[in-house]
């Protein structure tokens, strides 16, 4: 759109649609950065302080010494980093080749599949069944309960189906030829040139992982098997402290309650919130892909 | 058969084995056995795909035949007494159901009537930025809510609407109460609803900014030249443009009407404040999986899946009428 001459109501709506978004992306952001605040600010200040923070008040690091030393968020970030590793690289590996099967024009079961993955999109058997079905398979806690029942979503599936179709047919038939079967293509062609939406894939199954609770929540019983996001549904939703944070003095234990919430928040927030940046060119295309039209 | 011939009629060469799998005639199942016996790494890997998707997806659908049973876990379904519709019936009687029903619909048509239209008018605004920074800048910060978990985000609403927090602080300011307002079963809705627009609202605007960069730049030029300014071309060209995704996405969300978030209304609602938070799918889990009243709760939950369903199929049905625009 180069503008020939910028008329003065052009102007008027550039000035407002820059504010109003300057706006909105404080409101965006302003929750994280209040707590981030807050997790530095000495509590006992905190405490007394009403309204808006916009700079922390006072400085510690008392809490992240706290959260840091807890074994609960260390345990729980390493099950969260296992379920993560595990349970994506399971979603990748099905997730590909079913989209890889999918992909193939002359698949005979292709239309039939499809349907098939289609149809559990919009309906399912429901919490109960799926629970008692987890339950019969031995699975009620295991680990394998946060990584098996989970381990394709046909939405992701049909978005990566697209993207390989959209791929010239030559690459893989002269591969065909110099005698390489279908594992080999796969591996070896269509995905390293499908870097791209490997990536989205990757990003969603492992925000996935490192967001789920529920799961988690209704399968395991045993504590050292949970995530980071059981912890933390004890530590925020329940505020319960955990054992390794008792403290004697009972004053002391109301300030840095409120300081330790905080912190726990930007501990398991961050490394999430680090990464997305990076990966933004790729979520158009995904999100573009699976919601049009499988 | 006769689509046999025609597939096989334009035979490519080079194409090794994969065609002949369907060259020549003979039942569906002599060709598929052969197409198996031709590309059988095919058929290798589709078999743990199509395993997954009987075993989680398809069984548990079979499974929901427990709401019609009196189910006893330790008898198994096969043994347990079948029941008709009576999980159905007292669901319906009880004096729960208007409540859930009410509370389920209203908070699938605030979160609808707030949640669709405010991603496309961010994405129409962040549209009409020219410095590429300040629109990637606005983008990156309207994303992040998206990325943070959601048990996460409603320990933050938790602390933000306690009795000291700042948004009960901020209201009161303007006169509103200053307890927690998670305790007050009339703000639980827009509480609800508030976050979760402040939590998708970029994320959501994304497909319609990605529709909205295909848009032939050429239109607005020759726009341009008629004299129309930003707001007409907005109008009559970008809306216009992105209609298509607005209604598939439309679609799609009627889709889901019923099968609203309910980890989050469990992880924020409590007894004080179930008259309004309390919706169907929490309400499934309670008695699922709290009070382990598993026929009951799959009635309920099948009877919400069925309302999902017919939605889906009836917003589909008149968009392919009125629009020409229609899933399947």
């Amino acid at each position: 759109m180069a503008a020939i001459r910028k008329s003065a109501g052009d102007r008027v709506f550039d000035v407002c649609n820059y504010c109003l978004l300057i706006l909105l992306s404080v409101i965006f952001l302003y929750p994280m950065l209040h707590v981030l605040f807050a997790s530095f600010s000495d509590p006992a200040r905190l405490i007394s302080h009403r309204g808006i923070l916009l700079y922390p008040k006072g400085f510690t690091l008392t809490g992240y010494g706290i959260v840091f030393k807890d074994r609960n968020t260390l345990l729980g970030y390493a099950n969260t980093l296992f379920y993560m590793v595990v349970g994506t690289g399971l979603n990748l590996l099905l997730t590909s080749m079913g989209a890889y099967v999918l992909s193939r024009k002359s698949f005979m079961l292709k239309k039939a599949m499809s349907v098939m993955l289609v149809v559990t999109m919009y309906f399912s058997g429901g919490l109960i069944p799926n629970f008692l079905l987890v339950k019969s398979l031995g699975m009620y806690d295991n680990r394998l309960a946060l990584i098996l029942p989970t381990a394709i979503s046909a939405y992701n599936l049909i978005v990566m189906r697209t993207a390989f179709s959209q791929l010239p047919d030559g690459l893989e038939e002269s591969a065909k030829i110099d005698g390489a079967n279908d594992f080999t293509i796969l591996f070896r062609i269509v995905l390293p040139v499908s870097m791209s939406v490997v990536a989205v894939m990757v990003l969603f199954y492992a925000v996935g992982h490192w967001n789920g609770w529920f799961n988690a929540y209704i399968y395991l019983r045993t504590r050292t098997k949970y995530p980071l996001a059981l912890f933390l549904r004890e530590t925020l939703i329940e505020n319960r402290i955990s054992a390794d944070m008792e403290f004697t003095d009972s004053a002391e234990s109301f300030f840095t309650k409120a300081l330790i919430k905080y912190c726990t928040i930007i501990v398991s927030t961050v490394p999430i919130l680090v990464i997305y940046p990076f990966l933004q060119k790729y979520f158009a295309k995904g999100v573009m892909v699976g919601s049009l039209k499988g | 058969m006769s689509r046999a011939v025609t597939q096989a009629a334009a035979p490519r060469r080079g194409g090794g084995a994969r065609e002949t799998g369907t060259q020549n005639g003979g039942s569906f199942f002599a060709r598929l056995l052969r197409d198996m016996r031709m590309n059988r790494y095919i058929y290798l890997m589709a078999i743990p795909v199509l395993a997954y998707f009987i075993l989680f997806h398809y069984i548990p659908m079979g499974g929901a035949v427990i709401a019609f049973m009196d189910y006893v876990p330790a008898k198994g379904i096969l043994a347990s007494k079948w029941v008709g519709f009576d999980n159905f019936i007292s669901f319906f009687t009880s004096f729960q159901f208007g409540r859930l029903l009410k509370n389920t619909i209203l908070l699938s048509l605030l979160q609808l009537i707030w949640g669709f239209p405010l991603p496309i008018l961010l994405a129409l605004l962040i549209n009409e930025v020219h410095s590429p920074r300040f629109k990637k800048g606005v983008q990156t910060i309207s994303y992040m809510p998206h990325f943070i978990s959601l048990v996460v985000i409603c320990g933050i609403i938790q602390d933000f609407t306690s009795s000291e927090g700042v948004i009960t602080q901020l209201f009161s300011l303007f006169g509103g109460p200053d307890s927690n307002l998670l305790l007050k079963p009339e703000l639980f809705r827009t509480i609800y609803v508030a976050s979760g627009v402040w939590q998708e609202c970029g994320w959501g605007s994304i497909i319609y900014l990605s529709a909205m960069s295909a848009i032939d730049p050429g239109l607005y030029e020759a726009a341009l030249i008629d004299g129309a300014n930003r707001f007409k071309q907005l109008v009559h060209i970008t809306i216009p443009c992105i209609l298509p995704t607005i209604v598939i996405l439309f679609i799609m969300r009627m889709g889901n009407v019923m099968s609203l978030g309910f980890e989050k209304v469990i992880l924020l609602y409590n007894p004080n404040i179930y008259e309004t938070a309390d919706i169907i799918s929490s309400y499934v889990y309670r008695r699922g999986l709290v009070e382990f009243d598993y026929s009951f709760s799959s009635a309920v939950g099948l009877f919400n899946s069925v309302i999902n369903f017919a939605l889906l199929v009836t917003v589909n049905r008149i968009s392919s009428k009125v629009s020409e625009i229609s899933l399947w």
